[in-house]
């Protein structure tokens, strides 16, 4: 009999320390490289978790069934993927539990779980517990707690996932034996899930060591003297990773024989720790809060670190600009209180773009995203203003957009940046 | 070699031939229809006829529709807008802009300077087939459009954003007799507004304007209007319907094709057939029998004669698109019944039914007539019917006619979704469609008209498809480009056609009522409306709420035969005050455009005068020239708010000017920040109040068209501002608003906080004056004079002392705090007052901007007029506490909403309800809605929502609101208006 099952005056039910042992948890995806590590970090901690990839238009429809369909798309398409697959069967309804993320910022988006309980409660299946991911202290689960160990693996997890990424998307376009490049990927992937588990590979020095030699590796992978055209992505934290948001954008990309970059994750951690810097700095706070956190966007930026020199370690691979460079870059554009959603982030990372030779930028957004209507949208003309080479088209995504007008505007932006790789 | 280019539009195909020398050799335009790779087989076999000589051919294909086959063919491709611009750059290198409207879709294209591209995003409508629909709704072509509109002689504002919404506009503008020759002309004028507004986002178009594509070749005065906004003379090149064609056929190169082998095989592509289905409608014949049986139970028979006593009732339903109207004898059958296409005017049409009333029934003895629909008000007064009853009355009258226990009743007509639950006898929830989510029987209709079909031979086609397209819930403007993908897919006419009834479907169940599961629904539900007369979207509807309905078999006539039940139920008088046949003949109607100068609104009035002087004055945003001379007491807390607001003025002062734009934020912040910098000596510009010239200032600076309409407003705000000649502009970025424990947190929304953001990266005009937007904390107090120290000293020196700035701040928030007591007090009295009374109560719940009158179309001043009290939801005072909700409650201003759902649901007082104010394209109101909603009902309170946008129709907005009043009066136990 599932215990402590009564929810509290919001409709959560907490997840216990006895749900641990007999509970599957869910959870959507988002990053593939990173997410698949996270799978096997929370694994070793005896979670029983799984990541989910289910697509296609039922994620769709359930989404639309059981979500207010003027909100966001991502939160739309997350819940519309877990109640698809509660929906399958493939679960024992009474021994599941699902996980989100919460970000706790003034963006709707914060609101995420709340819809996915309430959906839950509308399918019938209000029985499941969500667990809440967050480092606000929003809300809290005996049964899953974010111990530092485990935020250490998460870390590592998050540090190789960055940079396999980045390898990975300078490498496969060019490769002379197609497969060679997602094979090296594929291996890390295992490598460093076997590491984890014999309590190895996350370590600061052991990360530090195995980023060079993961570097190293890639450059032994044969490369063709070709040119491409390079397409830079940002965009809405969601629609920018996942393909089931972006409607296989990064696949699309590469069909259309194009170098992709896509800026990693933890820059948007340190931009979201570096928030509540700005916020002291702006308005006035506590000087101990200002201590605390300030400790921890130096830690995070040691890791940052690490994978920038391991990339500039070689002459192969571009190495992005680190956090503070981009913000110093984006200054004359937007101010730093500018926090919700993805912030002057976003802008910031279509700079650091452009001023790496990425000049082709999708902007992917679902629609009517309202940070992005100041951060994505609202700072484009500008940057166009700075940089004439600017090429850079904000596609909205949601389930009413269709793919084929989608990829006509992809198309168009490629068409000019196919012209400016000729001139150049 | 020669050249061919390609381009498959959206609905037309384009060919055109080069020699070697880039001459014209030969060019054909022709419509597909949906019939894309036959048609291109069959254009391509006319170029290898004119050249039989010429085995092998260059091509290469373009256009949205053209991308699937040339891709699977791998035949060349080149994007359209790219192609635009190859042939521009060739035959007319002094472009400075090129506009390209197209089928579906609208592009400009800047080709000097910094060259950039804009196209049509996934919410535009102002483009070939938008016209072509509303030419449609006006029963005209879309060259008499154009010949029409040659003799306008004023403008109405019509809703440019999108398609769906235009058709709201010009439907109240046709009932209220407005003439078509400025309904065509403001079409046009809409056309070029969405073009400028949507694409041109803060670049000018000006220098060398070039216009391409078919409605720009085809309607001169559409080109007019661009010329007129633009302030230029546009050109209108030779060839101006080819230059895509023309740009694809210069790319065209490559080893070529033999042509007739080319022809052979785009004749034999078939698409992949890959698109998304759902289940067939039917799956055999049998299914499709039983079904037509179920149905004929309710078969309403029409007598053609009245009963011996020759009492009649009248029952007349003007609607959006059809009039019908219905004669019902003393045993409530039909005797007679008219369903008739409404071309825009109903009066002439209702004037033809009741002649042949009085002739077929020359004993008739009329006891009551009653009217309802769009055109209530106006049938009512020219036929001097005894009721005008609101369309939701009407059809729940007429539904329980079928089903006595009936709760849940579904229209869907021409224009408008209408549902209603009914509980416990009386409507107590509403749900219309919003501007954005039609789709719903005109939209068949376009679609079936598009594909040359009537719409029942179309619906019908779709009966027994295999595999019908899976459209989703969407808009119309979406659901055109869904279409077009399917097509891409090779998706079959029936396939499309039981789509389309599919998606008609569950847009009205998961965007109008959102249901969850269809238990949600009832156990007793009544379908109506002309468009449930198409068996497949009857299907379609089963299926999907997996349930059985009723559906009359003169579902069209529902909304006329309930007034006619209405009128026999409440008849007053022994005889109908309806004109007679006597009077019918000497019947006149004359309709009169002016404008009305009671307010600032500044409104277009129809004048409808008929025999014996009668008149009917329509468009009008508030009773104010309905009852000139006549002042009426009103009890509105946003008239209250308004006056206090404006005691905060432009003053001039010893340092600069600082201008205010009076938006988002500034409708609370106003008597903080004016207080502030008015103690500092600053002098104070407020921006003038919002109108639609001030919205047209800004409008070309707007980056996103889908933000809230509030929030683009602001650009007009800081444009006047700066043409006023101010020194500067406070404007502050705020992540927080002032903490007032109602909630978790106390966030503004994104749009709210960093609109700032926004304005100075897209206006220009800005960098004249300093543009003050830095990042600010009020919800500090504390550290607020210290930051904001900082702040001014950046700006204007380091004269103004700390000492000055933290005496400014304390008289801030005491001016702040004053404003809101005083706005509490208000709201208190108002209740009390109302308690004592027993007059109704509306909390009109939004945000504080939502108090211009631009935003809110006057709808404070309609509730107000029809006798409620009017509150606001920040004026409740100390009958506030926190709410607890099942969503993250963080935002300042929308903690306010829940506060005051809470507040109502507590009270128990039937006499106060809530309406919220949403505006279109607000992200968080997705959230708030469904709470505020949440909370009400679990007290079993009625919610009601009023959606609003830069127009608004407010037709539905009266239906909505005097629905609501007449629940209220039989929920409350009080007759009501």
């Amino acid at each position: 009999m599932p215990d402590k099952r009564v929810p509290d005056e919001r409709g959560r039910i907490e997840f216990t320390k006895e749900m641990r042992k007999t509970y599957k948890i869910l959870f959507p995806n988002m990053a593939e490289i990173h997410f698949r590590i996270l799978q096997n970090v929370l694994r070793a901690y005896g979670y029983n978790v799984e990541l989910l990839t289910n697509d296609g238009q039922e994620v769709v429809d359930e989404g639309l069934k059981y979500v207010h369909n003027d909100i966001c798309y991502p939160a739309l398409l997350t819940i519309g993927q877990m109640i698809s697959a509660l929906k399958s069967g493939k679960y024992d309804l009474d021994h599941v539990a699902l996980m989100m993320s919460q970000t706790g910022g003034g963006c709707r988006a914060s609101n995420y779980i709340f819809l996915l309980r309430k959906a839950l409660k509308n399918a019938g299946m209000g029985q499941v517990p969500v667990i809440s991911v967050n480092l606000s202290g929003l809300e809290k689960n005996s049964g899953f707690q974010i111990t530092l160990p485990l935020l250490r693996r998460a870390l590592a997890a998050l540090t190789y996932g960055d940079l396999l990424m980045l390898l990975a998307n300078q490498t496969r376009p060019y490769e002379k034996n197609p497969g060679e490049t997602d094979a090296h990927v594929d291996r890390w992937v295992q490598e460093i899930c076997a590491q984890f588990l014999q309590g190895k590979g996350f370590q600061p020095k052991a990360i530090k060591a195995q980023l060079g030699r993961i570097v190293a590796d890639f450059e032994t992978v044969e490369l063709l003297p070709v040119r491409k055209v390079k397409v830079g992505i940002v965009g809405e934290i969601y629609a920018k990773y996942s393909p089931l948001a972006n409607n296989h954008l990064e696949e699309f990309l590469r069909s259309q024989d194009c170098e992709v970059n896509v800026p990693g994750l933890m820059g948007f951690m340190l931009f979201k720790v570096d928030n509540r810097l700005d916020d002291i700095q702006l308005y006035g706070g506590n000087p101990l809060k200002k201590f605390v956190v300030q400790a921890l966007f130096n830690y995070l930026r040691v890791f940052e670190t690490y994978t920038l020199d391991a990339v500039a370690a070689s002459k192969r691979y571009h190495k992005p600009a680190s956090y503070l460079e981009v913000k110093e870059m984006v200054r004359p554009l937007v101010g730093y209180g500018c926090k919700m959603g993805e912030g002057w982030f976003l802008t910031g990372e279509m700079i650091e773009l452009i001023q790496s030779g990425y000049e082709n930028i999708v902007c992917a957004q679902p629609f009517g995203c309202l940070p992005n209507h100041i951060v994505g949208k609202g700072k484009i003309r500008q940057i166009r203003e700075m940089y004439p080479q600017a090429n850079i088209v904000p596609i909205d995504y949601d389930s009413g957009a269709t793919r084929v007008n989608q990829e006509n505007r992809i198309k168009l932006m490629l068409s000019v940046a196919r012209e400016h790789l000729h001139d150049a | 070699m020669i050249r061919i280019g390609l381009d498959v539009g959206s609905t037309t195909l384009k060919c055109v031939v080069l020699n070697d020398r880039d001459e014209i050799l030969y060019k054909n335009y022709e419509r597909h229809y949906s019939q894309i790779t036959q048609k291109a087989a069959a254009m391509l076999s006319e170029v290898r006829d004119k050249f039989p000589e010429q085995e092998r051919v260059q091509l290469c294909v373009s256009g949205s529709a053209g991308m699937g086959f040339a891709e699977s063919m791998s035949i060349p491709f080149a994007q359209e807008v790219y192609a635009t611009r190859v042939a521009i750059r060739r035959n007319l290198p002094e472009t400075d802009v090129v506009i390209e409207l197209g089928g579906e879709d609208a592009k400009i294209l800047f080709v000097s300077g910094n060259m950039e591209v804009r196209m049509n995003g996934s919410c535009a409508g102002g483009t070939g087939a938008f016209i072509d629909q509303m030419a449609t709704l006006l029963h005209l072509t879309p060259s008499e459009m154009n010949e029409l509109s040659k003799r306008q002689n004023k403008i109405y504002a019509i809703a440019s954003r999108c398609g769906v919404f235009a058709k709201s506009d010009i439907q109240p503008l046709l009932n209220q007799g407005a003439r078509k020759e400025d309904i065509c002309a403001s079409i046009f004028m809409a056309v070029v507004n969405q073009t400028i507004a949507g694409l041109a986002q803060g670049r000018e178009i000006a220098g060398h304007v070039v216009y391409l594509g078919g409605p720009l070749t085809f309607f001169s005065e559409l080109r007019k209007a661009f010329d007129q906004t633009l302030k230029t003379e546009g050109l209108l090149p030779e060839n101006s319907l080819y230059y895509v064609a023309l740009g694809a056929a210069l790319q065209a190169d490559g080893e070529g094709f033999v042509l007739s082998d080319l022809i052979e095989r785009i004749g034999a592509y078939t698409a992949s057939g890959a698109y998304v289905g759902c289940r067939p409608l039917f799956a055999n014949a049998q299914e499709y029998a039983d079904f037509t049986e179920r149905h004929n139970r309710d078969e309403m028979r029409v007598t053609g004669c009245l009963q011996p006593d020759n009492i009649a009732y009248i029952g007349i339903d003007a609607g959006s698109t059809t009039v019908k109207a219905v004669v019902l004898d003393s045993a409530e059958n039909i005797a007679y019944y008219q369903y008739l296409p409404n071309s825009g005017n109903p009066v002439p049409l209702v004037k033809d039914f009741l002649a042949e009333v009085y002739k077929r029934f020359p004993n008739i003895a009329i006891r009551a007539a009653a009217s309802t629909g769009y055109g209530e008000e106006i049938i009512k007064n020219a036929f001097r019917a005894d009721f005008g009853i609101v369309e939701t009355i009407a059809h729940f009258t007429a539904a329980k006619k079928f089903d006595p226990q009936v709760d849940f009743i579904i229209d869907i007509g021409g224009q408008d979704i209408k549902c209603f639950k009914i509980r416990s006898g009386v409507i107590d929830n509403i749900f219309l469609n919003e501007a954005c989510s039609s789709g719903c029987g005109s939209f068949l209709q376009t679609f079936a008209g598009a594909l040359g079909y009537s719409i029942a031979d179309f619906a019908k086609a779709g009966l027994f498809a295999d595999k019908p397209v899976d459209l989703g819930s969407r808009c119309t403007v979406f659901m055109n480009s869904s279409v077009k993908q399917a097509q891409k897919d090779g998706a079959s006419l029936e396939n499309i056609s039981a789509g389309l009834s599919i998606s008609v479907v569950k847009n009205a169940l998961y965007k109008v009522i959102r249901v969850g599961n269809a238990e949600e629904l009832g156990q007793h539900i009544v379908v109506q409306g002309g468009t449930f007369l198409n068996d497949a979207v009857l299907r379609a509807f089963e299926q999907e709420i997996g349930h059985d309905v009723i559906r009359p078999s003169l579902a069209g006539v529902m909304g006329a035969y309930g007034a006619a039940l209405y009128a026999k139920q409440n008849q007053r008088a022994e005889w109908s005050s309806l004109l007679t046949a006597e009077d019918l003949a000497n019947f006149t109607h004359e309709v009169r455009a002016v404008t009305c100068n009671g307010c600032t609104n500044h409104c277009r009035l129809t004048i409808n005068t008929f025999a014996g002087g009668k008149t009917f004055i329509g468009g009008n945003q508030c009773t104010k020239p309905l009852n000139r001379g006549r002042a009426a007491v009103r009890y509105n807390l946003y008239d209250y708010k308004r006056e206090l607001l404006d005691a905060y003025g432009s003053v001039p002062g010893k340092r600069e000017t600082i201008g205010l734009p009076m938006g988002l934020n500034f409708f609370e912040l106003l008597p903080f920040w004016h207080t502030f910098l008015t103690h500092l000596g600053f002098g104070i510009a407020v921006s003038p109040k919002t109108t639609k010239q001030l919205y047209h200032l800004g409008q070309a600076s707007i980056p996103s068209d889908t933000a809230c309409y509030p929030a683009k407003l602001m650009h007009g705000h800081v444009q006047a501002l700066i043409d006023a000649g101010v020194d500067a502009i406070f404007y502050p970025c705020m992540s927080y608003n002032i903490d007032e424990h109602l909630g978790d947190n106390h966030y503004n929304c994104p749009v709210v906080a960093y609109y700032p953001e926004v304005i100075v990266s897209n206006m220009k005009s800005v960098q004249k004056v300093k543009f003050i937007h830095d990042y600010v904390g009020i919800h500090r107090p504390h550290d607020f004079p210290k930051k904001m120290h900082e702040i001014l000293t950046r700006h204007f020196g380091d004269d103004i002392t700390l000492r000055e700035v933290k005496a400014a701040a304390k008289a801030a928030y005491a001016a702040y705090e004053e404003h809101m007591r005083k706005i509490h007090q208000k709201g208190e009295e108002y209740l009390t007052m109302a308690r004592e009374k027993g007059m109704p109560v509306i909390v009109l719940a939004g945000r504080p901007y939502h108090l211009d009158g631009e935003i809110n179309h006057g709808i404070d001043g309609f509730i107000a007029d029809s006798g409620a009290v009017v509150v606001s939801e920040d004026s409740l005072g100390d009958e506030y506490v926190k709410a607890p909700t099942t969503v993250l409650n963080q935002w300042t201003y929308h903690s306010r909403l829940y506060a005051a759902a809470r507040f109502i649901a507590e009270s128990g007082d039937p006499h106060i309800n809530l309406v919220q104010l949403v505006s279109f394209g607000c992200g968080v109101d997705a959230i708030t809605t469904d709470e505020v909603r949440k909370i009400l009902e679990s007290k079993n309170r009625i919610y009601t929502q009023i959606k609003i946008d830069e127009i608004t129709n407010l037709g539905a907005v009266k239906i909505r609101l005097r629905s609501l009043f007449s629940a209220i009066g039989e929920k409350g136990g009080y007759a009501h208006a």
